[in-house]
């Protein structure tokens, strides 16, 4: 996994994102084990108690949990990484209709614009 | 166990008619990496002396895990200084040696094991060495000691960005629970994500304590960004 950051937000929530990426894209599998805290923070190049944080929040959501003694797991629960998957859909499309407002586009005219990018799409 | 692995209390310390730092307070949790930042002459360099006990305090406490600077102390502090002191004629396994000596919680399975990593010789000279290797070599002695506060000036100044993340996955590597490491440095944005915690001093005065996700929380914005807004010239 390749790990970048912003400026401008905590990096432990940036570190949840990224990791519930990795789950949705299929990186990490359902079921699999991750790696101990101390090497994704390595990998991470990032304090370990930051991701250590992040990942006590990612379990508090259900979406990591762990086996006493034996680590951490990817939840097996698919209907839940649906769910992530859609909310954070919901989240980029929200981002992406605030950002075309600044050009002066109205949710109608970003709608429109989309439909029409999409059926170039579909043309090629 | 206390639970602050360094206590500060109201030091005061001038050069002459100079004030270099001014009634600092400061106590470190365990386990922990702290930032020390501010501009150049901001005292960093002169805490940090304090702390390791290379100069004494004009009034104030320092405590390091509950005992007062000195022989109790000077145990439990591992410092790399800003400036090489090691000799150049020295090989790397004569350093080995003199650090055993004088440090009875020196590892030195772990240091060689730290040196077979980089392919740098025991056998090799320091002088023989490139600037970075150099600082890798005596960051891997500092590291090396089982120490409870680890005190870096600068470790990362000077040297190639890719000598830079060897030194910042040194120091996540050797994350220690009970054992906390300050970082003095003015190179923020390089070191920020492997902080807990942002000290900022000027002009002999600390100015901030929070943690890193605390300041990006609060102010909308990095470290290194805060700090140059408070630093603004």
């Amino acid at each position: 996994m390749i790990w970048s950051f912003k400026e401008d937000r905590p990096i432990y929530s940036q570190l949840m994102d990224q990791i519930k990426l990795g789950i949705i894209s299929g990186e990490w599998l359902p079921g699999t084990k991750l790696p101990s805290v101390r090497e994704l923070a390595q990998e991470a190049g990032v304090n370990p108690n930051t991701m250590q944080r992040a990942m006590a929040d990612l379990e508090r959501e259900g979406l990591v949990y762990s086996k006493r003694t034996s680590g951490r797991y990817i939840t097996e629960d698919e209907a839940m990484i649906d769910k992530i998957r859609s909310d954070i859909a919901v989240e980029n499309i929200n981002n992406f209709i605030e950002s075309m407002k600044k050009l002066g586009y109205t949710p109608q005219d970003t709608l429109n614009a989309v439909v029409k990018a999409v059926e170039e799409v579909e043309e090629v | 166990m206390t639970e602050f692995v360094l206590d500060i209390k109201n030091i005061n310390k001038s050069y002459g008619k100079k004030n270099a730092l001014t009634n600092i307070s400061l106590s470190l949790e365990r386990g922990k990496i702290i930032g020390l930042l501010g501009p150049n002459g901001s005292g960093k360099t002169t805490l940090i002396k304090l702390i390791n006990g290379l100069l004494t305090p004009n009034s104030g406490e320092i405590l390091v895990d509950g005992n007062p600077i000195g022989k109790d102390s000077h145990i439990d502090v591992s410092y790399l200084p800003d400036k090489t002191y090691l000799p150049d004629w020295m090989k790397v396994s004569d350093i080995f040696m003199m650090f055993s000596d004088f440090y009875s919680n020196f590892d030195i399975e772990k240091a060689r094991d730290m040196l077979r990593r980089l392919n740098i010789n025991e056998s090799d000279r320091l002088k023989t060495l490139s600037k970075g290797n150099k600082e890798k070599v005596q960051l891997i002695l500092v590291m090396s000691r089982n120490a409870k506060l680890y005190l870096l000036d600068e470790p990362i100044g000077g040297v190639d960005p890719a000598a830079r993340d060897y030194i910042l996955n040194t120091i996540i590597t050797n994350y220690n629970p009970d054992a906390s490491v300050v970082i003095s440095t003015h190179l923020i944005s390089d070191i920020e994500k492997v902080l807990d915690e942002a000290v900022f001093i000027n002009n002999g005065e600390i100015v901030l304590h929070e943690s890193v996700d605390g300041i990006r929380e609060n102010y909308g914005t990095s470290v290194d960004g805060y700090f140059r807004e408070v630093f603004r010239c």
